[in-house]
Parts: C-alpha cells; sequence; structure tokens
C-alpha cells in the first residue's frame, strides 16, 4: 500500500467533498484541474474518457472521484478518493439530523437553499466549460452536444439513448475521420 | 425513494419526505448518498445512517471498480475512445441541462444571485481558481444575503 500516495487523494479530495453543492456535478471543474494540469494522473483525453464513463455507468456521476482514483492507485485509490468525497458531507448531514430532531428552523434552510443555487449554477456551468475545453471531435462534438440538449431539452428524450447514440455516432465517424 | 418510503413502506408522511429532499439537496453532498443518510438516521438513528451510508456507497463502487479494469485494458484503443468521446458530448448536454436549469431557478428577480453564479463561473472556469477557496469564501456571503433578504422581504 502506497501511503504518500493515498494521503495526495486524501488532500486533494476531501476538500472537494464540500464543494459538492448540488451533487456531484458542480465538483467537475476542480476534478479535471487536478487530476490534469496539476498532478497529471491523465491526459485530458483520459479523463474526458473517464467523464463520459461516469455519466454513463449505473450509480451517481459522482462516482468520477472513483475511476480517477483507480488510475492513481488501483482499488485502494478508488475506494479513498471516493470515501474522501462521500464521508465529510455525510457527517455534516448526520449532525444536521441529530440538531433537527430538537430544532426544526424552516427560515435558514431556505436560506442555504437559495443562497447556494447560484454558486452551484456557477460550478456546474464551470464543469461544463472545462469539458468543452478538452473535448475532442471538433464541430462533430458541437453538433452532437447541442443536438441532445435539443432533444433533452424540448422533446424529453431519454438520456441513456442520447448517451448511446453520441457514442455510436462517433464510433462510426471516427473510423474515416481519426485514423489511428 | 418515494415510492418505496411513503408509499409502499409508509415509513414518512409526503410532507416529512419532501421537507427532508429539500434539505439533502440544499446541503453539500450527493443527493442519493444524503438521502440515505438522513432516511436511516431517521429510521434507526446512527445505525441506520451508517447502513444507509454503505448501501449507497459499496454496491456502485463495486460496479464502477469492474468498469476502471476493464478501461484499463482497452481504454488504450482508438475505437473505444472515440465511442467515449462521442459519449461526453453527449453526456455534455445533459450537465449543460442540469445546469441551466439550476441557473434560471437561481437567478429569477435577483441581480445579487446573478453576480455570484458570474463569479464562481469566471473563477473557476475561465481563471482556474481552486475551487475550496472560491466557495468557502463566496457560498457564505451568498446564503447570508439570502437570510438577510427573506428578513426584509
Amino acid at each position: 500500500m502506497n501511503w504518500t500516495l493515498i494521503l495526495v487523494l486524501l488532500r486533494v479530495f476531501t476538500p472537494l467533498s464540500f464543494v459538492t453543492i448540488g451533487g456531484g456535478a458542480s465538483i467537475i471543474a476542480d476534478l479535471e484541474r487536478q487530476s490534469v494540469s496539476v498532478h497529471h494522473w491523465l491526459t485530458a483525453g483520459q479523463f474526458l474518457d473517464l467523464f463520459a464513463i461516469s455519466r454513463a455507468a449505473p450509480g451517481p456521476g459522482s462516482l468520477l472521484v472513483a475511476l480517477i482514483g483507480f488510475r492513481v492507485d488501483g482499488i485502494i485509490g478508488a475506494l479513498t478518493a471516493a470515501l474522501a468525497v462521500f464521508v465529510p458531507t455525510s457527517l455534516i448531514l448526520y449532525v444536521l439530523a441529530h440538531v433537527w430532531r430538537y430544532y426544526r428552523d424552516a427560515t435558514w434552510q431556505h436560506a442555504i437553499e437559495r443562497g447556494l443555487a447560484p454558486v452551484a449554477a456557477g460550478l456546474i456551468l464551470a464543469g461544463v466549460y472545462s469539458i468543452l475545453r478538452i473535448a475532442e471531435g471538433g464541430v462533430m462534438a458541437w453538433i452532437v452536444a447541442i443536438a441532445a440538449f435539443i432533444a433533452l431539452r424540448w422533446l424529453r428524450a431519454n438520456p441513456f439513448a442520447l448517451l448511446a447514440l453520441g457514442g455510436v455516432i462517433f464510433a462510426i465517424v471516427g473510423i474515416y475521420w481519426w485514423p489511428a | 425513494m418515494y415510492r418505496e418510503f411513503v408509499e409502499i413502506r409508509s415509513w414518512f408522511s409526503e410532507s416529512e419526505f419532501l421537507s427532508s429532499l429539500a434539505i439533502c439537496q440544499a446541503m453539500p453532498g450527493v443527493n442519493v448518498v444524503n438521502l440515505a443518510v438522513w432516511f436511516g438516521f431517521r429510521l434507526r438513528g446512527t445505525r441506520g445512517a451508517i447502513i444507509g451510508f454503505c448501501a449507497m456507497v459499496f454496491p456502485a463502487l463495486a460496479v464502477i471498480i469492474p468498469i476502471s479494469i476493464a478501461y484499463g485494458y482497452w481504454g488504450g484503443y482508438p475505437f473505444v475512445h472515440h465511442a467515449l468521446a462521442g459519449i461526453a458530448a453527449a453526456a455534455l448536454a445533459l450537465t449543460l441541462n442540469m445546469a441551466s436549469r439550476v441557473a434560471t431557478a437561481a437567478v429569477r428577480h435577483d441581480l445579487i444571485s446573478l453576480a455570484v453564479l458570474v463569479v464562481v463561473f469566471a473563477g473557476i472556469g475561465l481563471l482556474r481558481w481552486s475551487m475550496f477557496e472560491l466557495v468557502i469564501i463566496v457560498a457564505p456571503l451568498s446564503i447570508g444575503w439570502a437570510f438577510y433578504r427573506q428578513r426584509t422581504a
């Protein structure tokens, strides 16, 4: 077991736990910055792959941290990264659940909800932007992303069907456009 | 969860479920994990919270680890990478859709909220500042502002 790597993983991912505002999608931008630019655990292409896997696989998309952790230090790395992200906020919620039994205050709950909403929106948009920066496929990527957004927003398409379609289109076009 | 907890098992009333959901979404953390800890605690105290956490996290990990191993084997093939790049492009739309819903709800009738959104996006997306430090400063200010507005409204 490589303790130095485990400590680095904890140091990188534990602070991000507190920033998972509105869900795991809010930390994508910093995950990309840390694992590609700062620590060089992954290339931009690999990060893009793992992002795709985390959105297509069952379970919360926040398991992207486990995928990154696995690349750093195998199963131990995946466990460390996942627990670093899930445990701290769970502890906060556990304490809150305790307090809530004796002291309920809807005013604060509303204030937290309304105050954190624009922060969450900014974070998730930054995540979209950071994926866009490293996206591959040029115009194709834009066409697929915009078409999928329209299908999702106005046609209520099934998200998993869209992911599969995007994958198939790129795989077919890729054979001709980007020979290995 | 709603069907299971409220309709089938009657463990919680509808209003109890909805207020719990609101808290779990407002607090930092991944929503499904938050809900599992919260409802676990409400049902069986500390033990329930721990079981709820484990039941949510470990099965998901048990799925993602074999996928990681498979990616280790086949991730190098261009075909796999192309397919994943396509999935990523479509997944970008999913994330953007989520962001646009949160954003429109967040900035309605409030310029300060819009400013918070822009600062967070610009700081992290464009200037690539460290997320934790920025949020630790901006989030309490934004919550404080929301609290002040409620008081004066």
